[in-house]
């Protein structure tokens, strides 16, 4: 099997991995980095989103044979060096986009790609943007309301009953 | 009140682990040594299985065991938790469900053969090595031809397909048929309540392991109702004693109905790690969720509304039927009956009603409670019918509700439809609305879409559903072979933390946060210093789990119990080291007093000495601190609200685009006002979802045409608009100590019946002759609507 060493949140790792390993799969069967998950088995519900050199990539689409000498960031790895939330996880707590968690990995580093090319999205941008991450649970609303605040824009606070 | 009590907003503890990529999901568990198990699915929906082969399987590379349904002939099957009794008196017809399908496979995806491994590979690879000899028969797909019984029967032993045919109530059918006859007006409408699959995000994933040195199994597995599993698997289906059993319900991403219920995988994965003495893991692709998981919904309905000719409700009479697939889930026969049957008055102060029920099997996967269960189908039955009427009759939508609503002044009140409402104040949550959705600008804003060629149109309705599922002593006459209380257990330690064990599984409705809310109101503690314990079967009281709007109304009532029963023991403490009689110490804000006196003990002394009795006078009390309360309801809780949402249609495409959303609820007490918000909005978006995009379509040989998440049209973030909730036209429920009424599915009730009746109500004033279209009212459907 191809040994494969990848930069994974700032750390160089190695696994061997089989040829039709997929990244989803090396991570967290290899690496026990579980907070990459698994949704579906088509590349459509976006909850594996992980940084593969810089730019966001739905893990499941990618064979792990394939980057070697890559560099991946994943959700375990996004939280501030002292362990408090980043900007925009922050948000999401902030702003309830989050209700089951299992969409939020994916949702966390998509939206970390988008502020990163577009860092003032407007509502419509980001609803366009999140077109390959599902969420079953909050319908959306939370999640957009945390990437407006992450982006340092105005929302309605929520929680304003 | 402490900060962080009953009615703030406080921010979910939940999520720190969640974003971070901590939380521990069934998936994310992989015990030393763990095989893994693949599933031979059937790919017919009907089929003879006359021989499966499993020799070349068991020969190849990393095989650790092979099954089929001949293994499981002598244990029992996966049962159904509620008997039906058709109108003639005779009780339903509940055919076996095996652990895996034997003689015949019934649906596509019926698993019927399984495969364990060293590595979840090899398991696929072995299974493509199965030799299975079966025979395709016709599949019995729609329901009326499936009722007719013309042709296959899903189960050859019961000599028919209709599983029950209900009456509800059916003494009143005689006065119903009557009234109609009698009546100045009749609106007749004929729909279909779409089949859907819930896709929850993660995939429905089980662990067994077995210890042969004492006998102990655990499952791990994905489920909102651990204790439920439990008691199935022991008593039903594999028989292994109840003490024996540890049920893990971790982390779930989701569930929305389908992981209330038992599965065979759970079976599969426990009796394959008993023969293997080594855990073993299945977990569900997508394909296989939407297979092998409980669909939705899935009711084709003629429903009458008889009326005067100023618009006042005489009777609503309803034929259904009700597809539940290829074998009894575990609460199908409940979902289309007593869910939905009893909430056929709605709002109203109708006097007649009568709803007829067929309940139909088919070879399709098995259809139960999904968000909602029941009571979005009469929803959406009532709330179009009431459209189509007040347009026959040239009333307004908003008017002719107005003028049936129960009022304020006639709780409780006993509908025609069997129930007992406690509270509710629909005129004020019709007020609300037409405030805060503006009813009156919408004239202006359609000549505004007007003017850029679209055709704007306005829905409004109102609902009400039964939750805080429920009264054991109702549902037991009424059927169920559950009680439905639930419990909790408060234990106070020596430190003065607390911790909650809880019957109802949190998988997103925050119960981590909410819960403690609770406990830290009544004991004037910190929040943060109690914590919830749930998803253990070794660890948490015997509780019934989460569905049906139910976990703060019954469970948290049950914590509320618990807790006054600390409350009491803790006083006596405090008495004793206060030197004083019980009846004379009072409790506030997390301190015992003398009344009258500023001698005085804090509830942390009081935790410290329940542990440390050094001087107790033993005979009168009991050393620790814990206190389990099961609580029972006395009612269902009904909910309710008043909805509307504004489209524009694009008359060139028949594509709608939702312009407003505006959901109105009283819930009673709300707990924390953020997560009922972000409750409401997640329903309401499976409510879009149903309205505009989602149908689960089957062929007429029982293929599964919306199969994979690029065939199905889950909702996108930029499907959905701003969704504006407002719980603050609240009134208490009576009969529970929080005066919570629930509010996890609500918006999935209420608003399916909003979007198709401002997309009618668009089509119409754009000049279209249009008095339904079906759901999901996709483009194709729209456009047909408009170019009949």
């Amino acid at each position: 099997m191809p040994k494969i060493t990848m930069n994974i949140n700032g750390r160089e790792t190695s696994t061997e991995v089989e040829n039709r390993t997929l990244l989803s799969t090396a991570l967290r069967e290899n690496l026990y980095l579980t907070g990459t998950h698994i949704g579906c088995d088509t590349s459509q519900c976006g909850a594996c989103v992980v940084h593969v050199n810089g730019k966001a990539v739905k893990s499941c689409s990618v064979f792990a044979a394939e980057l070697d000498g890559a560099t991946v960031d994943t959700i375990e790895g996004q939280a501030n060096a002292d362990g408090s939330l980043n900007v925009i996880q922050q948000a999401f707590q902030d702003h309830h986009g989050l209700q089951c968690g299992f969409c939020t990995p994916g949702m966390v580093m998509s939206a970390a790609e988008l502020l990163k090319v577009n860092p003032k999205p407007s509502e419509a941008e980001i609803r366009d943007y999140l077109e390959g991450n599902i969420c079953r649970c909050t319908g959306y609303q939370g999640i957009v309301n945390a990437i407006m605040a992450a982006s340092g824009q105005d929302v309605p606070s929520i929680a304003a009953e | 009140m402490p900060d962080g009590g009953i009615g703030a907003p406080t921010k979910r503890r939940e999520d720190t682990r969640f974003l971070t990529g901590r939380g521990k999901y069934t998936d994310d568990f992989t015990p030393q040594n763990t095989s893994y198990c693949a599933f031979a699915r059937s790919q017919v929906a009907n089929g003879k299985i006359n021989s499966v082969d499993m020799s070349a399987a068991a020969e190849m590379p990393g095989v650790l065991a092979t099954f089929t349904g001949e293994d499981f002939v002598e244990v029992g099957g996966n049962p159904a938790g509620w008997a039906i009794v058709s109108r003639d008196g005779e009780p339903m017809k509940e055919p076996k469900r095996p652990v895996l399908a034997h003689g015949k496979v019934r649906h596509v995806g019926d698993a019927y053969a399984a495969v364990v491994a060293e590595t979840l590979e090899q398991a696929l690879d072995a299974v493509e090595a199965i030799e299975a000899d079966i025979e395709e028969l016709d599949a019995v797909i729609d329901m009326a031809s499936a009722v007719a019984g013309s042709g296959s029967l899903v189960h050859d032993e019961i000599e028919t397909n209709t599983c029950f045919d209900w009456g509800w109530i059916e003494d009143n059918r005689a006065a119903t048929d009557e009234a109609i006859k009698a009546a100045p007006h009749v609106t007749t409408l004929e729909l279909v309540n779409n089949r859907l699959v819930p896709n929850a995000l993660e995939p429905r994933a089980s662990i067994g392991e077995y210890d042969p040195g004492t006998g102990d199994y655990k499952l791990t597995t994905t489920s909102q109702n651990p204790h439920l599993s439990r008691l199935l698997i022991a008593a039903f289906v594999l028989g292994i004693p109840e003490n024996k059993l540890t049920v893990l319900a971790p982390d779930v991403g989701g569930g929305f109905g389908s992981k209330i219920y038992h599965y065979s995988e759970e079976a599969l994965v426990l009796a394959a790690a008993k023969k293997l003495g080594r855990p073993v893991k299945w977990t569900a692709t997508r394909t296989e969720s939407f297979l092998a998981d409980a669909h939705g919904r899935d009711h084709v309905t003629k429903i009458e509304l008889a009326t005067e000719k100023d618009g006042t409700f005489i009777a609503f009479r309803t034929e259904t039927m009700a597809n539940v697939g290829a074998y009894l889930s575990n609460f199908a026969t409940v979902t289309p009956t007593f869910l939905h049957g009893t909430l056929m008055a709605g709002n109203y102060t109708v006097p007649n009603v009568y709803v007829n029920v067929k309940a139909v099997f088919t070879n399709t996967a098995p259809v139960d409670a999904y968000r909602g269960a029941g009571r979005p189908e009469a929803t959406y039955s009532l709330e179009r019918v009431i459209d189509k009427c007040a347009r026959e009759l040239g009333m307004d939508p908003v008017e002719i509700r107005r003028k049936n609503f129960i009022k304020k002044d006639q709780y409780p009140y006993a509908s025609a439809a069997g129930l007992e409402y406690d509270s509710g104040d629909y005129d004020a949550l019709m007020d609300g609305l037409e405030k805060t959705a503006d009813l009156a600008g919408f004239e202006a804003r359609r000549a505004e879409s007007a003017k850029n060629g679209k055709l704007r149109g306005l829905g409004i309705n109102a609902y009400i559903e039964a939750c805080g599922i429920a009264p054991s002593n109702l549902v037991g006459i009424l059927g169920a072979r559950v009680g439905l209380y639930d419990a909790a257990t408060v234990r106070v330690n020596p430190t003065g933390n607390i911790s909650v064990m809880v019957g109802a599984h949190s998988h997103g409705q925050g119960h981590e946060t909410a819960f403690p809310q609770i406990v830290a109101d009544m004991l004037g503690v910190d929040a943060l210093s109690v914590d919830i314990v749930h998803g253990d079967t070794s660890k948490i009281p015997f509780g019934m789990g989460t569905y049906g709007s139910r976990s703060l109304a019954v469970c948290g009532s049950a914590v509320f119990r618990a807790t006054e029963k600390i409350i009491v023991k803790a006083t006596a403490i405090a008495a004793h080291m206060l030197e004083d009689k019980p009846e004379n110490i009072e409790f506030n804000d997390g301190v015992f007093s003398i009344k009258g006196t500023n001698k005085n003990v804090g509830f942390g002394d009081v935790a410290l000495k329940a542990y440390i009795p050094h001087d107790y006078p033993i005979e009168e009390l009991e050393p620790g601190l814990e206190e389990t309360a099961f609580y029972d309801p006395a009612n269902f809780t009904y909910p309710s609200g008043a909805y509307a949402s504004e489209v524009e249609v694009d008359p060139e495409t028949g594509k709608v685009t939702i312009c407003s959303m505006v959901a109105l609820d009283d819930f009673g007490v709300v707990v924390n006002p953020m997560i009922v918000t972000g409750q409401v909005q997640g329903g309401l978006a499976q409510g879009i979802g149903q309205a505009l995009l989602e149908n689960s379509v089957y062929d007429k040989n029982g293929q599964l045409l919306s199969g994979s998440l690029m065939d199905y049209a889950m909702p996108r973030a930029d499907d959905l608009p701003n969704l504006v909730v407002d719980h603050s036209h609240a009134t208490r429920c009576t009969h529970n100590p929080i005066g919570s009424k629930g509010c996890g599915e609500a918006g999935a009730i209420g608003s399916p019946p909003t979007i198709v009746n401002a997309v009618v109500d668009a089509l119409v004033r754009g000049g279209h002759d249009v008095d339904h279209i079906d759901m999901p009212v996709s483009p194709s459907r729209v456009w047909a609507a408009m170019n009949k």
